[in-house]
C-alpha cells in the first residue's frame, strides 16, 4: 500500500473516489447468506486474517488521506459535527490513548508514541504533524484531544456514557455517518437513538445489545458489520446535508446504477475504555461501486438475493425504495437463477 | 477471558493491626489504566487450590506505575486474607486479573455522598482521589472502630477537613440523607448490615434507587464438602471445605465468565439440575433460583449437584 504517494480523492463534487483491485478484495462484504435480518452479530474484536480489514484494531487503508481531507472539510463547515459535553473530558483522552497506541503499535512505518510520564510525543508522518504535549492537558494541543486524534483516523467515533444502566452519547466527532445525526442523538439513550430502526425492537435486539455492551470489559472489544446502500461514494450523507444528496436517490437509471449506487458497510468497533468506564463505538466506513462489487466472484448473485427479498420495512429505512427495482434488475444478471 | 497480569509486591505495610496495604508493580510494561471503583482478582495459590479474591482498587486512577489494594485480615475465612497477610512478602509476584469496575462514579451526579463501614472504604479512596482532579462536590461519611478498622483515617482527615465526618458506632442515617440537594447521589461500601441500613433509610426518605450505589463486600465463604457431576461432560468434581463451587470449576480448566466474585454481578450464572442448593448470593430471585445458581459463593448442602456444564 502506497498511501503517501497516493493522491487525495474525493467524496463530493466529482466524486474521484475509487478502490483499487487490493481494496476491492479486502472489501467487508457483509452477508454470510442469500438473505438479511437483524441479528445481535457480534463477535471478539481480535486480529485475524493478516491483510484484513480485522488485523488491526483501527484499519488504515489507501484512502486515509482522502478520507481526513474529506473530514477537514466537513468540520470546517459544520463544527457541530464534533461534541463532547463537560463530563466526557477524562473519556476524550482515554479515546486518544486507546487511538494512539493502537496506531503505532500496529503502523510504525507512519505513527509513533513517546511517553515520558503525562510528556507525550505523537508524530504522524502521513500528516506531517508531530506534535508533544502533556496528556490531561487540553491546552497543550492545538485543539481538544478527541478531535485533534480524530482528524488522524479513519471512521467516526462515538463516546457512551455509561450510567442509570444504560448508555448515553454524550461525545463523538461524527462526520460520515450513514444518515444519523450527532448534533441530533447527543444526550440520547441507547434505545432513543435507535428507535428510527424498523423491527429489531420488536425482535429484542437492542435489549439484548445493551446488556452485552454494559458488561463490555477493559481489553476486551467487539465488533461487528452494519450496512446500507449510498448514491455516489459520498462520505458524508447526514440529515444536516440531506438538500445535498437526498434527491440523487430519485436519479438511478438502470444505464449509471452500476458506476453511482454504492454499497456501504460500517466495521463498528466498541470497546471499553479504562479510565472513565465509557464505551467507545468507532464507526469505519468502507464503500464499494456495484461495479467494483460485481468483480468478485458470487457477490453480485448474494446481493441480488439479499436485495430481492429484503423486508419492506428495512428498505424503507435503509433509504433504497425508490431504486431498489433498478437495482435488483441490474443486480439479476449476475445471479444464474433469476 | 483477558490473561492475567504479573505484578510484584514493591510495598506492603500496616495501616492497622488487622488492614494491611500493598502496593503492585507491573513486572513487565505499565499497568492497565483503571477507572474509580473497579477491582482486581488476586489469585491465590494455597495448599487446597486456587482462590481467587477480588479487591478494590485503593491507589490515584491517574498512577499506572502502581496499583494499591488494602487486605483486612479475615480470621474465618477460607485462608485468602490469611495467605496475603501472613506469607506474602515485598518483592513476591503475584498474579491478578485485569481491573473491571461494577461500582462506578454516576458521571452527572451534582453532589456524591459516601459512606463507607470498615474495610469498606478502600474502593473510595479511588473515588476521592478522581473527584478531586474533577474538582466534584463530595462528602465522605466513615463508620471505623478506632485503632482497628480505620484504615487511612488519618491521611483523609488532612485531606478532606470538613469533607470527612468519622463514627465510632452506626450513625443516624437520616441526618445524613435527609434534605440533600436534588442531583446527589449515594454510594455506600461495608458490611451487609450498614449496606442494608443504607438503602432502607434512603428508601424510606424517597431517594430514587437509581440515586443509591451499594457495593457488597462478599467473599465466598467456606462450607460442607459436597461432590459435583457435570452433566455434558460426565466429569465428577469435589468441591472441598474452602473452596468455592467457582474456584472447583477453574481448577478443573473450565473458563467460566465473572468478575465480582461475590454473587453480585450475574456473570457466573449456572443452570444447576438436582441436589440441594445453599443460595448465597445476591443476583437471583428466588424464582430464578430453582434453576440456577451463582457459582462463586453458592454451594451445594448435600451430597451431591448435578450442573448443566
Amino acid at each position: 500500500m502506497t498511501i503517501q504517494a497516493s493522491p487525495v480523492q474525493s467524496y463530493r463534487d466529482d466524486f474521484s473516489f475509487r478502490n483499487s483491485s487490493a481494496a476491492i478484495r479486502r472489501f467487508p462484504f457483509p452477508f454470510t447468506e442469500d438473505s438479511y435480518l437483524y441479528s445481535v452479530n457480534i463477535e471478539p474484536a481480535t486480529s485475524r486474517d493478516p491483510g484484513s480489514i480485522y488485523q488491526h484494531g483501527f484499519d488504515i487503508d489507501e484512502h486515509y488521506r482522502s478520507e481526513m481531507a474529506e473530514r477537514a472539510l466537513v468540520l470546517d463547515k459544520d463544527p457541530r459535527r464534533y461534541l463532547v459535553l463537560p463530563h466526557m473530558q477524562v473519556a476524550a483522552w482515554d479515546a486518544l490513548q486507546m487511538l494512539m497506541e493502537h496506531l503505532a503499535a500496529d503502523y510504525p512505518q507512519w505513527f509513533s508514541l513517546v511517553r515520558e510520564g503525562d510528556h507525550w510525543h505523537w508524530r504522524n508522518t502521513l500528516l506531517n504533524i508531530d506534535q508533544h504535549f502533556v496528556f490531561g492537558d487540553a491546552t497543550s494541543l492545538p485543539c481538544e484531544p478527541l478531535e485533534f486524534i480524530g482528524r488522524q483516523v479513519q471512521g467516526d467515533f462515538a463516546l457512551l456514557d455509561q450510567r442509570d444502566g444504560d448508555l448515553y452519547m454524550d461525545a463523538g466527532l461524527v462526520t460520515s455517518p450513514a444518515d444519523w445525526s450527532l448534533a441530533f442523538d447527543a444526550g440520547m439513550s441507547f434505545k432513543q437513538w435507535h428507535s428510527p430502526v424498523p423491527m429489531a425492537h420488536q425482535m429484542g435486539i437492542f435489549d439484548r445489545a445493551l446488556k452485552y455492551l454494559l458488561n463490555l470489559q477493559v481489553g476486551q472489544p467487539v465488533r461487528r458489520l452494519n450496512w446500507t446502500l449510498t448514491i455516489n461514494p459520498r462520505l458524508d450523507s447526514s440529515p444536516e446535508t440531506f438538500h445535498e444528496w437526498g434527491a440523487d436517490r430519485g436519479r438511478i437509471t438502470a444505464e449509471n446504477v452500476g458506476q453511482q449506487v454504492h454499497l456501504r458497510v460500517e466495521l463498528q468497533v466498541m470497546a471499553r475504555l479504562p479510565r472513565s468506564n465509557a464505551v467507545m463505538f468507532s464507526i469505519r466506513t468502507y464503500l464499494i461501486s456495484m461495479q467494483e462489487l460485481v468483480t468478485q466472484s458470487g457477490w453480485g448473485c448474494r446481493l441480488h438475493r439479499v436485495l430481492r427479498d429484503l423486508p419492506e420495512p428495512i428498505a424503507d429505512y435503509k433509504g433504497m425504495s425508490r431504486y431498489r427495482q433498478t437495482l435488483v434488475e441490474w443486480l439479476s444478471r449476475f445471479d444464474p437463477q433469476a | 477471558m483477558s490473561a492475567a497480569i504479573e505484578v510484584r509486591v514493591s510495598a506492603a505495610r500496616m495501616l492497622t493491626p488487622v488492614v494491611r496495604e500493598f502496593t503492585l508493580q507491573a513486572c513487565a510494561g505499565l499497568l492497565p489504566a483503571f477507572s474509580p471503583g473497579s477491582h482486581v482478582q488476586v489469585h491465590l495459590p494455597l495448599a487446597e487450590g486456587k482462590l481467587r479474591n477480588a479487591y478494590s482498587l485503593t491507589s490515584d486512577p491517574a498512577d499506572i506505575q502502581h496499583y494499591r489494594i488494602a487486605v483486612r485480615l479475615q480470621e474465618a475465612s477460607r485462608g485468602g486474607s490469611h495467605y496475603l497477610h501472613r506469607q506474602v512478602q515485598v518483592g513476591d509476584t503475584l498474579q491478578i486479573s485485569p481491573p473491571a469496575n461494577l461500582f462506578a462514579l454516576h458521571s452527572t451526579a451534582s453532589l456524591h455522598i459516601l459512606i463507607a463501614g470498615g474495610i469498606g472504604i478502600t474502593p473510595f479512596m479511588a473515588y476521592i482521589a478522581a473527584l478531586e482532579q474533577r474538582k466534584a462536590h463530595f462528602e465522605l461519611h466513615y463508620l471505623c472502630r478506632p485503632g482497628l478498622s480505620d484504615a487511612y483515617v488519618e491521611a483523609l482527615q488532612q485531606r478532606l477537613g470538613s469533607r470527612l465526618h468519622t463514627y465510632a458506632s452506626r450513625p443516624d442515617l437520616s441526618r445524613i440523607l435527609r434534605d440533600r440537594p436534588l442531583g446527589s447521589h449515594l454510594y455506600t461500601c461495608g458490611p451487609q448490615p450498614l449496606l442494608d441500613a443504607v438503602r432502607q433509610q434512603a428508601k424510606a426518605l424517597g431517594w430514587p434507587t437509581g440515586r443509591v450505589h451499594w457495593e457488597a463486600f462478599n467473599a465466598a465463604q467456606p462450607g460442607q464438602p459436597f461432590d459435583l457431576e457435570l452433566l455434558r461432560s460426565g466429569r465428577r468434581l469435589r468441591v472441598g471445605i474452602e473452596q468455592s463451587l467457582l474456584e472447583a470449576l477453574e481448577s478443573a480448566g473450565l473458563q467460566i465468565p465473572n468478575l465480582c466474585r461475590g454473587g453480585v454481578c450475574g456473570q457466573c450464572m449456572t443452570r444447576h439440575v438436582s441436589g440441594d442448593i445453599e443460595h448465597r448470593d445476591s443476583f437471583l430471585s428466588p424464582a430464578e433460583q430453582a434453576d440456577f445458581l451463582m457459582p462463586c459463593v453458592s454451594r451445594g448442602c448435600g451430597p451431591c449437584v448435578s450442573l448443566d456444564l
